[in-house]
């Protein structure tokens, strides 16, 4: 047990290192998704760090579970998990959206190991998910496919004619997860074309459904393991998460979509997040040593 | 004057939908990365075949062509060779999804689109593949390819088993006059000179290389030399045999069962207009939308049988 919550402390706290390289390198691109990004960030770290058997210095390694991020526009939360994992050098990360650089505003598979589809025009990710579901079917079921897909993205005629398909050909080794943050460029889901009831959606599309708090190490990692034990059908795992989650001032806060901050809101951020990253740390350090604080039930570790 | 259309009789003449699902049976036996997709056309572009033969392979996506396209992607990366079959009009269509999940995410999707054209015939314009080509020749790493009677179909989908890279293959509902010979090999890329002349070169492909060969004879019979070239890979299309005709007959001529914009035409003035100027005329869907009536009847209304080609040619070359 003690080991399982060194491995939870583990993730929390590269939560905020992962946070901060994301933020910078959005700022030095000058553009980006903050919001969405932050949203995506444990989900991704959970995926690469724990739920998916991968290789990073072997990026082809053909039984590899794949991972393919529908909502591409959260790339730079992907590139930076992949360099977390030794994909590549974290010093590619400054040179997000710059001309010649592998780290493309969306993802371009061909450019960098690690991502498994180019993206970025919504919906079509999650059917290419299902196209290497269906061929490691084919190859005697040697590997698992995840996909993320968005809020806004699922407005997307082409998400439902796959969410249609993947149940056709029980494909329980695939498993796509909503980063459900309630917003899109234009506003709230609710008001641009609300989703809802979006869990009754996908059950009657014949999914197995899964909830989990999408900042919660815990309950993602409790969800992905009720997706591989589930047989017969896909999953969809709905993630409650916060757009803009682990800097205050851009959570839940639409205005955070789509535009990078300038160097002194990074400076703020980075500085919010370690001061949770140092707090966080306290915090484990007194849990380990057996000391019981109050701070312990002030709310969910990050 | 020039080799006559082989076959003449009818008798040996096949639609290259059914060339088509033929060769990926055929293929299917020592392939075994060859996977079929479709969207509730199986009877229509001939996937029916493969699908009897190979039900472990073949996937029904129903009428949802965005998501076919994006899974035959995904079948891709992981090692596959897709076909991904429709109508010519409904798989194009899903333009966004064969740019991103075909081209730009590098994989060797292959876009099968039947029902090419006015040579459909009753069904009418909505069912008529008559865009397809110049959406899909504006693609990076796009090859798309057209194939004028039954061993060059063959020949076409054999060598898209092992091409690297997302490719186009446009077939037709009507039969095709043979135009090759038996034993003919297919070459990615390269034109075929079917018929020698020193006056005019028409350059056709698929459905109407038969009927310019025989516009050819036509012509001949006039006094007027013609030379016919079949470009049955329009991207990317043989520039050397191009420009050698233009040098060497001064006037081209391209028929196309298609719209003269962005088509056979388009790609013809494109490679021209660079490197050998000189007159040209696009022939083809003028700017209209088809309509319904017999294949024969639409291919006379249109000028794209062999009398209508020949009149086209003759008032080009005054």
């Amino acid at each position: 047990m003690s080991s399982d919550r060194d491995k939870l402390a583990t993730l929390q706290q590269r939560a905020f290192d992962l946070r901060i390289d994301n933020l910078t390198a959005i700022t030095a691109a000058g553009s980006g998704h903050p919001g969405g990004t932050l949203s995506a960030m444990d989900l991704l770290q959970a995926l690469f760090f724990g739920e998916m058997r991968h290789r990073p210095n072997e990026p082809h390694w053909p039984d590899r579970d794949r991972f393919v991020l529908s909502k591409g526009h959260a790339v730079p939360a992907l590139y930076t998990v992949l360099a977390h994992a030794g994909y590549f050098s974290r010093d590619l990360l400054p040179t997000l959206r710059r001309l010649g650089s592998p780290l493309q505003g969306h993802p371009a598979n061909f450019l960098l190991p690690g991502i498994e589809a180019s993206t970025g025009s919504l919906g079509q990710g999650f059917s290419m998910a299902i196209g290497m579901a269906l061929a490691s079917k084919l190859d005697g079921d040697k590997y698992r496919v995840y996909s993320l897909i968005g809020d806004g993205e699922s407005q997307e005629g082409q998400i439902w004619e796959a969410a249609m398909a993947a149940p056709k050909y029980k494909l329980d080794n695939l498993c796509v997860i909503l980063d459900h943050n309630k917003g899109q460029i234009d506003g709230f889901v609710d008001e641009v074309m609300s989703l809802n009831p979006i869990a009754d959606k996908w059950r009657a599309f014949n999914w197995n459904v899964v909830t989990c708090d999408g900042h919660d190490y815990a309950s993602i990692q409790a969800a992905f393991a009720q997706a591989r034990e589930t047989r017969g059908k896909p999953t969809f795992i709905l993630a409650e998460t916060i757009k803009g989650k682990g800097v205050p001032f851009m959570e839940g806060k639409i205005g955070w979509h789509g535009v990078a901050p300038t160097k002194e809101q990074l400076e703020e951020a980075v500085l919010e997040l370690r001061a949770a990253a140092a707090a966080h740390k306290a915090r484990i350090l007194v849990q380990a040593g057996g000391v019981s604080l109050e701070v312990k039930k002030a709310g969910k570790p990050n | 004057m020039g080799a006559p259309v082989k076959n003449e009789s009818g008798s040996t003449a096949v639609a290259s939908r059914d060339a088509f699902g033929d060769a990926l049976v055929r293929l299917g036996e020592t392939h075994p990365e060859l996977v079929v997709l479709e969207a509730d056309l199986s009877e229509s572009t001939r996937s029916k075949k493969f699908a009897k033969k190979f039900p472990e392979r073949f996937f029904q996506m129903g009428i949802a062509e965005a998501n076919m396209v994006g899974v035959a992607a995904g079948l891709s990366l992981a090692g596959k060779v897709p076909f991904c079959c429709s109508f010519a009009c409904f798989v194009t269509s899903r333009f966004d999804q064969i740019r991103m999940s075909a081209c730009y995410s590098a994989t060797n999707v292959r876009i099968v689109g039947s029902h090419a054209g006015v040579g459909i015939g009753e069904d009418g314009y909505s069912q008529m593949g008559l865009e397809d080509i110049a959406l899909m020749r504006s693609l990076p790493t796009m090859t798309v390819i057209q194939p004028a009677d039954d061993l060059e179909t063959a020949g076409a989908v054999e060598a898209l088993v092992t091409h690297k890279g997302p490719a186009f293959l446009r077939t037709t509902r009507q039969k095709l006059d043979r135009v090759n010979d038996e034993g003919y090999k297919f070459e990615l890329g390269k034109g075929v000179t079917l018929v020698d002349g020193k006056d005019l070169t028409i350059v056709a492909s698929g459905g109407t290389v038969g009927p310019a060969v025989k516009a050819a004879a036509l012509l001949a019979s006039d006094g007027l030399s013609t030379r016919v070239i079949n470009i049955h890979t329009i991207k990317p299309i043989d520039v050397p045999l191009l420009v050698k005709a233009a040098r060497e007959t001064k006037r081209i001529l391209t028929v196309e069962d298609h719209q003269i914009t962005g088509g056979l035409g388009g790609a013809v003035c494109e490679a021209l207009a660079e490197l050998e100027p000189v007159r040209i005329r696009r022939h083809g869907i003028l700017d209209v939308f088809g309509e319904s009536g017999t294949p024969e009847g639409l291919y006379r209304h249109f000028k794209l049988d062999a009398d209508g080609i020949a009149a086209v040619a003759r008032d080009f070359v005054g």
